[in-house]
C-alpha cells in the first residue's frame, strides 16, 4: 500500500507504521496530487516498489478555501478545483489502465455532503465535491463490465484539524448528535474497496451521522 | 525503434482483441468491430495496449472512425513508421 501525503509527513509515516503493525506492507509517498506528473510518479513508485499493478486508489486528498462567492478568489476556486477534482480525475484516469487489464479493481472518491447539499462559503469546495460525484458515477457505468468499481463515500462532520471544533447549534442540527471520527468514515472506504462490494458500483455512502437524510 | 511488421501488428490486435471474447480464428482483417462485439471500452484498451507495445498513441477520435480489424492494423502501422 502507498500513504501519500504533501505537508503531514508525521501523519502519513505513523499510518504506514500502522499497516506494518498489522501485518501490511505500505511505503510513503510524498506528491502534491494537484502536479500534472503526480498519478505516473505515484504509480510508477507503487507498481515497481510491489512489483504489479495497483488494484485500489483512495482520492482523499483534499484542501478547503472558504468565502462566499460574492467574494471568492479565481485563485480559491481554481486550487479547490485543482486538489479535489481534477487531481483525482487524473490519477483515476491512470489508475483504470492496469485495473482494466486485470478485470478487477476498486476506486473510492472521498467526497463530502457539502457535495450534496448547501454549505454556505464552499462554492468552491462543494462544487469540487459534486463533481467528484458526477466523475464516480460516470466512471463507474463505464468501466463496470471489467469487474471495476467507483464509489464515493461523503462524509459529514468528522474529527479532524481540516474540520477544527463544532459549535452546539452545529451538533444539535446532526441526528446523532455527534462529530464523526475518521476511523468511521475508514472503515465504509475498506468495505468499499474489499472483495465483499464487488457489486457496489457508482454508489454515494453517506457518513454523515443522518445530516443530509 | 526496430520496424515493426504489418504482421507483427496484425498478431497482437488479434491476440487483444481475442482477450475480449471472440475466437481468434473469427478475427479477420475484414471483420468489423460491429460483428465481433467489440464495444468502445475494448477499443480504449486497444489504444492503450497498442500505445505500450509500439509507442503509438491513439486518441479516442482515432478509434472512433475504425470499423474493421484491418483499418485498426493500418493505423497502427502507418503511426509507427
Amino acid at each position: 500500500m502507498g500513504v501519500n501525503y504533501r505537508t503531514d509527513r508525521d501523519g502519513a509515516e505513523s499510518v504506514v507504521s500502522e499497516i506494518e503493525r498489522d501485518g501490511g506492507e505500505a511505503i510513503v509517498l510524498a506528491a502534491d496530487v494537484a502536479d500534472r506528473d503526480a498519478p505516473d510518479t505515484l504509480f510508477g513508485a507503487l507498481e515497481s516498489h510491489f512489483d504489479g499493478p495497483v488494484l485500489a486508489l483512495v482520492n482523499n486528498a483534499g484542501i478547503s478555501r472558504d468565502d462566499l462567492t460574492p467574494s471568492l478568489g479565481d485563485e480559491e476556486w481554481d486550487a479547490v478545483l485543482q486538489t479535489d477534482l481534477t487531481a483525482a480525475f487524473r490519477l483515476t484516469r491512470r489508475a483504470l489502465r492496469p485495473m482494466l487489464r486485470a478485470r478487477t479493481g476498486r476506486i473510492v472518491n472521498i467526497s463530502s455532503i457539502a457535495g450534496l447539499r448547501a454549505n454556505p462559503g464552499q462554492a468552491n469546495y462543494a462544487a469540487a465535491k459534486a463533481g467528484l460525484i458526477a466523475l464516480t458515477k460516470t466512471s463507474a457505468v463505464e468501466v463496470a463490465r471489467r469487474g471495476v468499481t467507483v464509489n464515493a463515500v461523503a462524509p459529514g462532520l468528522i474529527e479532524t484539524e481540516f474540520i477544527g471544533g463544532a459549535s452546539k447549534e452545529l451538533l444539535d442540527a446532526i441526528p446523532a448528535r455527534r462529530i464523526g471520527t475518521p476511523a468511521e468514515v475508514a472503515a465504509c472506504v475498506r468495505f468499499l474497496t474489499s472483495d465483499e462490494a464487488s457489486y457496489v458500483t457508482g454508489a454515494v455512502l453517506t457518513v454523515d451521522g443522518g445530516l443530509a437524510a | 525503434m526496430a520496424t515493426i511488421t504489418a504482421e507483427q501488428v496484425e498478431g497482437r490486435v488479434v491476440e487483444t482483441l481475442a482477450s475480449f471474447g471472440p475466437d481468434a480464428d473469427q478475427i479477420t482483417r475484414d471483420s468489423t468491430f460491429e460483428e465481433l462485439d467489440i464495444d468502445s471500452l475494448d477499443l480504449v484498451e486497444l489504444a492503450q495496449v497498442v500505445e505500450d507495445d509500439y509507442g503509438v498513441v491513439l486518441k479516442g477520435e482515432d478509434m472512433k472512425e475504425l470499423k474493421t480489424v484491418g483499418d485498426a492494423i493500418d493505423l497502427i502501422v502507418s503511426r509507427a513508421e
